[in-house]
């Protein structure tokens, strides 16, 4: 075997291909629990909003092979990330279409299908809230009348008394003044529709909950140790006494972060003691059952100067936060403090809220609030170039944020170089050459978009990592991180090997995380592993190496200064004498003449995490640092639109992104295409509902992801390395930017091709098409 | 339910096997046999997770019942590298990590056996054509793609 030597900035190949390609890799619904599993089906809400005067499950229990019923009954406490508004199973109230009212236990999940039926509900239709902006308006119906007596996470404000979950306040400058100075003022209000992730892998979750109440949960999750904390807190598990086990993750992309179906299998399993129950959501289910991606009202307003300088903004963001918060309050926190996109604008007011709505509940995806709102800023900084009479590109190289400006929220930009990936993207993309399209009725358009997004956290997530040696120098990294094929394991492994002086093929990742034996990860979200957690198994690796420093030159009788280790051997820049690893990592060093023996089993810790991330004023928005950092990045799109369908042809996108440091620059180019993808596809995605607000296309064939035939016929990736003061070897996130701004640099494309504007979501052909028609009629 | 003794090749091995009715192929592989390489996505027939080989052809296996498979041949992802050492088509997807989550690989490696067995120098159009029916949220394709293009021109395992 080949052995790489330093393999951080190496394109390493990946550590699970093997297991994935010959589908031997265990997914939560491979697992296997013996004749012994029980399933379980939840009955589900009819009504978007109303009231349950009865739940009788009589017949149901009745029914043969039926174990138990659980109801709103069992589940007095409500759970929630950083607002506790969710009940398990709904109470005295249902507040979307789907929403769990009950779980039956059978000894088949057909049984329990079947049983679902017979559960009796008797509810009391209320007035449901669809649109967000309604939503926020006096007098709108009250989703949550106990909004104000919810627990609730000191960084976030919901108002009681309205549907507002949270309500951030960007305060800078004086807009009302700045706007005299502008020479261009545009504004536009902007919707985007609810979204879902589409993993392949639909939720599943199994539970056990054995006689002497421990309790294990094995799922599908990007958060085993968050759902661990969460669901132990609503059912008063000690921590201890639950675990978690998170085997390999079929695509995630938010929407396996949180808690949102495991619950629902703890409480089953906890009504069939000794009894695992096996919970899996039909992918019908998984549409509207799970979570999705926050719908979004937008009315900015932003203006420049003659000269194409920003001056001011003024932004009202009403996400549609869907039934009950998970990441959502959250998410528009994320959105106010991020509120102008990636440019220095001196005057800002921004409002971002989230709202309640009778719908599915909003929660993380890729991007968290940065594809929402970089849709209509990427598109108003468009139409503000056109009307000063400035190249889109010179504008945003102008105006993007540089390292070390002070930015809206009072911080200083930390290091990041977002000019050198315009250049690269709209050289990639033969910006400025106008290209004849492939036929006459086609039009061929360019459009550019830039980005940025920190990651969204509370001030304080933890990574922890261990490294241990084995007998014949493999070294096993424990992780409580989890890789949904970003690539994590990959990354975490290079940067084990590289701290340590090992080759990467000598570094296991020991894996499926298990909150019984892996050691702390807040969450795999927001693009946060390789930073945090990579900086956690550094240290862990430092340790360890460290340790072994020590113990050589104990018995070498050197200085710890003069020794390293370089291939997997500790080496002595004085002496140029050598020891390899094997000899000591287990069993130590015999002192001379045997007289006893130095050293043992070498075992690193390392933990990171940010401890300088501070408060933000309530009414202002102001503070110190508001985030750990930005990752920025631009995308531009070459399209073609046929104009007797309003068929969008995507050519080419190419994609710039500054990530610090490529710890395996092969695997961000991995990312930088499938996000391309999944930026393309969500521009046409919609969920749609009818006027009672159950779905109309909860199924992939009504809701359609991109198929290889889609695709663009070019997708081309580049990245910039500006290195971040706190990441390994200068490494930040970069899974989820590679998506955030591709709808809006497709609607400036299209904008090229045709001079028509979209404001809303999504890129239907239709839409285009009419779009079309209206701006000929009017000509 | 009526159930029904069936025989079936699967990944060269003769299996007899009794089955409801109403099982699916998918049900019967994963519940009965535990291979579960076999993914189920959606059992619908439009993610292609459960892609199988039929007497050589791909189909999606939620979509057949096992009692159709009497006297017929199947080959499951297990099958695909019976000994360990990766076939052509999986060899490319590890040397061009046309894998993410590996949700739809093995669906895919499968899709991909079957068109290079049909065509085995296709054009990027019917490869990309080839895999219409099986979904991925991660990749892009575009590794999938190029992986396949790789194994094209090594030729595929008989």
């Amino acid at each position: 075997m080949t052995l790489t030597h330093d393999p951080v900035g190496k394109s390493v190949p990946r550590i699970d291909t093997y297991e994935k390609v010959t589908g031997t890799a265990i997914f939560a619904d491979d697992m296997q629990f013996g004749p012994g599993l029980y399933f379980g089906r939840l009955v589900r809400s009819p009504y978007a909003h109303a009231l349950i005067k009865h739940v009788d499950a009589r017949r149901a229990l009745a029914m043969p092979g039926v174990k138990a019923v659980v109801t709103g009954a069992d589940t007095p406490k409500n759970f929630g990330l950083y607002l506790i508004d969710r009940p398990i199973f709904a109470r005295d109230r249902v507040r979307m279409v789907g929403e769990p009212v009950a779980g039956v236990i059978a000894a088949t999940e057909e049984i329990a299908t079947e049983a679902t039926q017979l559960v009796e509900v008797e509810y009391e239709e209320l007035e449901p809230v669809f649109d967000p902006f309604e939503g926020a308006q006096p007098g709108a119906p009250l989703l949550h009348p106990e909004l104000g007596d919810y627990e609730v996470a000191p960084f976030i404000f919901p108002q009681p008394g309205t549907n507002i979950s949270e309500h951030f306040k960007l305060r800078r400058g004086d807009v009302e003044a700045a706007w005299r100075d502008c020479a261009a003022i545009v504004e536009g209000e902007f919707r985007l529709p609810q979204i879902q992730h589409v993993p392949i892998e639909p939720h599943v979750a199994v539970s056990l909950w054995d006689l002497s109440d421990q309790v294990t949960l094995w799922t599908c999750s990007q958060s085993p140790f968050a759902q661990r904390d969460l669901i132990a807190q609503s059912l008063e598990i000690p921590h201890g006494n639950l675990r978690v086990v998170a085997p390999y993750v079929g695509g995630g992309f938010g929407g396996k972060a949180g808690v949102s179906m495991e619950v629902c299998a703890v409480v089953m399993a906890r009504a069939v003691k000794g009894h695992p129950v096996k919970l899996r959501m039909t992918r019908e289910e998984e549409f509207i059952g799970t979570s999705v991606r926050q719908s979004l009202v937008a009315q900015t307003k932003i203006g420049c100067d003659a000269e194409g300088n920003l001056l001011a903004m003024q932004t009202q963001y009403y996400f549609g936060g869907g039934a009950y918060n998970d990441y959502g309050v959250n998410i528009a926190r994320a959105a106010g403090y991020s509120c102008t996109g990636p440019y220095l604008i001196p005057n800002v007011k921004g409002d971002s809220m989230s709202v309640y709505t009778n719908q599915p509940i909003g929660s993380a995806m890729r991007g968290f609030g940065m594809p929402e709102i970089h849709w209509g800023i990427e598109q108003i900084m468009d139409q503000l170039a056109a009307e000063i009479g400035m190249d889109p590109a010179k504008f945003r190289r102008r105006n993007c944020v540089k390292s070390g400006q002070t930015i809206l929220t009072g911080m200083k930009m930390t290091p990041i170089d977002l000019v050198a990936c315009i250049d690269k993207a709209a050289e990639a993309i033969g910006w400025g050459v106008r290209e004849p399209a492939s036929a006459p009725h086609r039009r061929r358009g360019k459009g550019l978009a830039i980005m940025w997004k920190a990651p969204a956290m509370p001030p304080n997530p933890g990574s922890a990592a261990i490294v241990r040696f084995n007998e014949d120098e493999t070294v096993n990294i424990s992780i409580g991180a989890q890789d949904l094929g970003q690539g994590a394991y990959t990354v975490l492994a290079q940067i084990a090997a590289h701290a340590l002086g090992v080759p990467y093929e000598w570094v296991r990742i020991s894996v499926p995380v298990d909150t019984k034996y892996s050691p702390y990860e807040w969450q795999t979200v927001a693009s946060r592993i390789t930073w945090s957690t990579g900086n956690a198994v550094r240290a862990a690796a430092l340790d360890a190496k460290g340790q072994i420093l020590d113990i050589v030159a104990d018995h070498w009788g050197e200085d710890r200064g003069d020794l390293d280790i370089k291939e997997g051997k500790v080496f002595s820049y004085r002496t140029e004498e050598e020891l390899p690893l094997k000899e000591m990592v287990i069993y130590g060093l015999p002192n001379e003449e045997y007289e006893g023996w130095t050293g043992g089993p070498i075992v690193g810790q390392g933990r990171f995490m940010p401890t300088y991330v501070t408060n933000l004023d309530f009414e202002t928005g102001q503070g110190a640092r508001a985030v750990v950092h930005y990752t920025v990045g631009a995308q531009a799109v070459d399209l073609e639109v046929d104009t007797e369908t309003g068929e969008v042809e995507v050519l080419k996108i190419a994609s710039v992104y500054d990530v610090g440091k490529a710890i395996n620059p092969d695997l961000i180019m991995t990312q930088i295409e499938g996000g391309a993808v999944h930026g393309m596809s969500s521009a046409y995605e919609a969920l749609r509902f009818d006027e009672q607000g159950r779905p109309l296309n909860p199924n992939m064939v009504d809701y359609r992801i991109a198929t290889a035939v889609d695709i663009p016929h070019e997708i081309f990736g580049d990245f910039v390395e500006t290195p971040v003061e706190d990441g390994p070897w200068g490494a930040r996130g970069v899974g989820e930017h590679v998506m955030v701004q591709t709808a809006p640099a497709m609607a400036n494309a299209i904008h090229d091709a045709l001079g028509i504007r979209l404001n809303d979501l999504p890129l239907s052909a239709e839409k285009v098409y009419l779009a079309l028609q209206d701006k000929l009629a009017q000509e | 339910m009526a159930t029904h003794t069936i025989t079936i090749m699967i990944n060269g091995a003769l299996e007899r096997l009794d089955v409801p009715s109403n099982m699916t192929l998918l049900q019967m592989l994963r519940e009965k046999l535990a291979l579960t390489g076999t993914k189920n996505g959606c059992e619908a027939g439009e993610c292609g997770a459960c892609t199988i080989l039929l007497d050589g052809e791909p189909v999606n296996s939620c979509m057949i019942l096992a009692v159709e498979c009497q006297g017929r041949q199947i080959v499951t992802i297990e099958g695909v590298a019976p000994e360990g050492e990766l076939s052509p088509v999986q060899q490319a997807f590890v040397d061009r990590n046309a894998v993410q989550c590996g949700f739809c690989t093995p669906g895919m490696v499968l899709s991909a056996t079957a068109l290079l067995r049909r065509i085995p120098n296709p054009t990027e159009a019917e490869i990309k054509e080839a895999l219409v029916g099986n979904l991925c949220r991660c990749t892009g394709y575009v590794r999938i793609v190029d992986a396949i293009q790789d194994a094209a021109t090594k030729g595929v395992a008989p």
